[in-house]
């Protein structure tokens, strides 16, 4: 177990980097507390796995430091380092038994065997795969194989702490909520510090304590669920997290006024700072309430999705989503209205805070 | 219109499709919902005619092609890898069906440019696959299987191998292109989130059987056995076998949960009980609602919602409540359900009251 | 993955199968015929039974050169193996040095084995060969053509060089295809060098070294040209293997009813091993 601080990480794959496109990690700078269950959220391409395997030693970062507990251990080896990951696609010795695969971390680090004997039985039983322990492990099934994996991370006690990389990708949809919610069980259990890379949001925030939302190479914000959820910093992260993600509407801020075309909108506060410089109003689906009171729109498509329907309609020419339940009532002449706490307003895609 | 009459395939003497019936209608989506391995892909083959039925037939518009080879039965194919020709540019990608159909230039770069703006691949048409993202790769071939005016296109859990919120503007999309191209698509896929999503109808796979075929929502709200219920489900369907008595469900040990008006005519004896996660809730949602007592297991939140997971008699639950709750693991707490929500399942299986239908 | 029925697919591999039938199927027909008759020639012949058979597998002549061809097999197989795993390994797996080795390695087993052959018979001499020469001067008594032991060193030698090649190529192709996550995770684990070999390289590597063995097993036993151009089976019979045998018994002594039946029991043989070979291998590997 340790805290992991990134001091100042650049990553660049080009020989000389001059500008700062030619790095694909941008100056990181952020610190994974102890035992905290962390994710790296973004889409292909953002560094997310970049910084994961910077973390795990498997690169060597351009600029900058990585410290555990304090310790610099940037020049250090993946082995020094006391960690252990879990990819995306299974990696388990095929010629082993699961058993054997689950000891082989402590027999190359020269544990007892009676030590290794305890701590294997143990965690077979905690990964539940107590009816397969001498089974070759070729013969199991990918969330099997994922479980394996995780194992060999969990058996050793000196860990630091463990990475994921996409550990759900090849995994079916019913399998995942399983290793979801046990994943989240034994990070509890045995309070290490987990890092999760993850495209999926919901992964991310049903996983992590703690979100890191990156796009183009930098973090754009860290924040609980609910923070990313609420008030997304940049209008990125209001885009990439909810489904659909925040409707992005170009409004004009006058007092405690927006102007959306011909529209006003009373928002919860004044903005602090330059109102001028603001270009961009955002509302979440979930915040927008369809009925009878509020601004007319056209309702384009209703899309029944089970749990709830997403109502796509044009508000002045510009696209918005509403989330409306079940079994609510859609009236023939359409009306929205917003929620007052889920608006946020957004200077050059930046969220500006707003006063009471 | 392509039906599969009685459709069987055995490899070995395992049965990857057992006796399959169904009717796809031009001018439909047709969503292949099952978990890996429930013969998905199988099907599709079949269907295409890169298989042949080891019993059964295949009929295209009341013409019998079981055995008909796929290179006579103008059939698109899209994979859940993303497959192109990579020397080619995306223009030319797109026009090779058409070449090798022997179109002239002009109706060739008409029908090119239209799949184009179709899938928004105009800015793209010079570059050659490799220099696209993976979304703009699948819209490559997606726009490859639509310019070949195939009369069936199949696609293979397409959008897989992308990024989720990619994966979501996709699934947005196809409908809309799919309503235009109008002829018969099948697609193949493991999320019943992505089924919902396409709209459309939907044919549920388990172990090589279809359990259920129908609109999409209908299928969803009323599956007629417990299989279909769980394989279209996600979070995972919530079960519980009680034991039925008069005008209760009962539990040995505690729970009961009144009969519901429409299935109050079925017979005493043991029933599965499933509802949905989202049907759970933390405080009465009606006057009908009942109250149960569950222990908190583990809970997640995803910034609007938490899935709370319950552990309930010896059964594991999972609830979808809105808004954020942290409660603590091992808290006994009350959770509520209405009756009217409860699907009804006999011994067998069989479905004796889906939930009563929602006023729309 | 099951293929659609095309009747059309017979006319493709008809050719093949003609092919076939006159370069493979019409010869060992004749050859059962000889193996079972005796001739004096003018094409006047005898039912002769079993009596080649029995001539064939009652001499210690046949035997000895059997177990020279096992023994051959086996020293080249013990030697090319390793060695060529271990080249493998040692070859690199991105960059400008993969195609230059694959070249290399690719370089000998595009000579013919008759030049193979003339080239080490050059090579070995001490009087104006590159390698007999100095192995001599460095005060090594070497000569092929007098000393069995130093025919035999050469005859592997030779066959070492032309053929670990092979299995160079196909180890690097199973190594080239494990993922990197294998080797990041066995890091992770904390394994050693010789871990990573046993249990991810080994395993993986496991389907293309059965077809390597194999290959290698089948093409050693019938070896011929290399010791014929060099050594011409000597010195006396050391390095008369098989099939320089059945030359010899055929075109030498034109004892054809014996060459047939010799030829048609060392058909078998090698079909018998290789049979053995595959199914142990693979029932190891099923095993697992």
């Amino acid at each position: 177990m340790a805290r992991i601080d990134l001091d100042h990480i650049r990553q660049s794959y080009v020989e000389h980097p001059r500008s700062p496109d030619d790095y694909a990690l941008k100056e990181v700078k952020h610190t994974f507390a102890d035992g905290g269950a962390y994710a790296l959220l973004g889409p292909s391409g953002c560094g997310k796995t970049t910084l994961l395997n910077i973390i795990s030693g498997l690169l060597r970062p351009t600029e900058g430091r990585i410290l555990f507990d304090g310790r610099d251990v940037s020049a250090l080896s993946t082995q020094e380092r006391n960690i252990a990951q879990v990819f995306q696609f299974p990696v388990v010795y095929d010629t082993m038994t699961v058993r054997e695969n689950l000891a082989f971390p402590l027999r190359n680090r020269g544990v007892p065997k009676a030590e290794i004997d305890r701590k294997v039985a143990e965690i077979i039983d905690m990964i539940d795969l107590g009816d397969w322990a001498d089974r070759k492990a070729q013969r199991l099934t990918a969330d099997q194989k994922q479980k394996i994996s995780l194992g060999r991370g969990l058996v050793r006690s000196d860990v630091n702490a463990i990475l994921f990389d996409e550990p759900l990708t090849v995994i079916d949809p019913h399998m995942k909520w399983m290793l979801r919610s046990q994943l989240k069980v034994l990070h509890k259990r045995f309070g290490l510090t987990m890092v999760y890379v993850t495209h999926d949001q919901t992964e991310a925030l049903t996983f992590a304590d703690t979100v890191a939302v990156m796009y183009d190479g930098q973090i754009v914000q860290i924040g609980t669920p609910a923070e990313l959820f609420e008030r997304p910093s940049h209008t990125f992260v209001g885009y990439f997290i909810g489904s659909p993600g925040m409707n992005v509407l170009p409004a004009k801020v006058e007092g405690n006024l927006a102007r959306i075309g011909e529209r006003t909108v009373r928002l919860p506060g004044r903005p602090g700072g330059n109102a001028a410089a603001i270009t961009e109003l955002g509302v979440r689906p979930e915040h927008v309430r369809v009925g009878r009171e509020g601004m007319p729109v056209a309702i384009a498509k209703v899309e029944d999705i089970g749990r709830h329907r997403i109502v796509h309609a044009a508000l002045d020419g510009h696209q918005i989503a509403a989330i409306v339940p079940e079994e609510a009532e859609l009236p023939a002449e359409a009306h929205i209205s917003f929620d007052p706490a889920g608006i946020n307003l957004y200077a050059d895609s930046w969220r500006v805070e707003m006063g009471a | 219109m392509l039906e599969l009459k009685n459709v069987s395939k055995t490899v070995g003497g395992v049965a990857h499709i057992d006796s399959v019936s169904l009717t796809l209608r031009r001018g439909t989506l047709n969503v292949l919902l099952g978990p890996t391995l429930s013969g998905k892909t199988s099907l599709m083959r079949l269907m295409a005619g890169l298989d042949a039925p080891s019993s059964g037939s295949v009929w295209f518009d009341g013409t019998d092609v079981t055995g008909v080879p796929v290179r006579r039965r103008n059939v698109a194919m899209v994979y859940q890898q993303f497959i192109n020709y990579p020397t080619l540019t995306v223009y030319e990608n797109i026009a090779s069906p058409l070449r090798v159909a022997g179109a002239d230039a002009a109706t060739i770069d008409a029908e090119v440019k239209r799949a184009a703006h179709l899938l928004r691949l105009e800015p793209f048409l010079d570059r050659t696959p490799l220099n696209l993202s993976g979304g703009q790769q699948q819209r490559t071939a997606l726009a490859r299987a639509i310019v070949k005016n195939a009369s069936l296109v199949l696609l293979d859990e397409p959008l897989a191998n992308l990024d989720y919120k990619l994966r979501e503007e996709l699934r947005e999309e196809l409908p809309k292109i799919f309503a235009e191209a109008g002829t018969i698509f099948a697609y193949a896929t493991t999320e019943p989130s992505e089924a919902l999503l396409l709209g459309g109808n939907t044919a549920t796979l388990s172990e090589g059987r279809v359990t259920q075929f129908g609109p999409t929502i209908e299928v969803f709200r009323h599956p007629n056995d417990l299989i279909t219920a769980q394989t279209f489900a996600d979070p995972p369907l919530n079960t519980i076998v009680l034991r039925k008595r008069g005008g209760q469900f009962q539990l040995d040990g505690g729970a009961d949960l009144p009969v519901p008006a429409s299935s109050s005519g079925i017979a005493d004896g043991n029933y599965t009980i499933g509802f949905q996660p989202h049907h759970l809730s933390l405080t009465p949602q009606t006057a009908a609602a009942v109250p149960l007592r569950a222990k908190v297991s583990v809970t997640e939140i995803t910034g609007s919602e938490s899935f709370i997971h319950l552990d309930f008699a010896d059964v594991r639950w999972v609830m979808l409540a809105p808004g954020i709750h942290s409660l603590q693991p091992d808290d006994a707490i009350n959770i509520y359900i209405d009756p009217h929500h409860m699907m009804i399942f006999d011994e067998s299986g069989r479905a004796v009251s889906a939930g009563e239908r929602l006023a729309a | 993955m099951d293929k659609t029925w095309n009747n059309k697919a017979w006319f493709m591999v008809l050719p093949v199968l003609v092919l076939v039938a006159f370069s493979a199927v019409i010869p060992l027909m004749t050859v059962v015929n000889y193996s079972l008759q005796d001739t004096f020639g003018s094409n006047v012949f005898f039912w002769a039974g079993t009596e080649w058979f029995q001539q064939v597998l009652g001499s210690p002549r046949f035997w000895n050169a059997m177990g020279r061809n096992l023994i051959f097999s086996f020293i080249i197989l013990a030697i090319e193996v390793p060695l060529g795993i271990l080249i493998a390994l040692n070859m690199p797996r991105r960059g400008w040095g993969v195609p230059v080795c694959l070249v290399l390695m690719a370089l000998p087993l595009l000579i013919p084995w008759n030049v193979v052959g003339t080239i080490w018979q050059v090579f070995g001499r001490t009087d104006i060969g590159l390698l007999g020469y100095y192995v001599d001067r460095a005060g090594i008594d070497y000569n092929y053509v007098r000393d069995p032991y130093d025919a035999w060193v050469t005859v592997i030698l030779m066959d070492v060089w032309h053929w670990t090649s092979l299995v160079v190529l196909l180890s690097y192709a199973g190594l080239v295809s494990i993922p990197d996550a294998f080797y990041q995770a066995a890091k992770i684990d904390g394994a050693s060098r010789w871990a990573v070999f046993r249990y991810i390289q080994l395993p993986k590597m496991n389907r293309v070294l059965l077809i390597a063995i194999l290959l290698r097993f089948m093409d050693s036993f019938m070896i011929y040209t290399e010791p014929f151009v060099v050594t011409g089976g000597g010195p006396g019979n050391s390095t008369t293997f098989l099939s320089i045998d059945l030359v010899k018994l055929a075109l030498g002594e034109f004892n054809l009813g014996q060459a047939a039946a010799m030829s048609l029991v060392y058909f078998l043989i090698i079909l018998l091993l290789s049979w053995i070979f595959y199914t142990v291998m693979t029932n190891r590997e099923a095993g697992n």
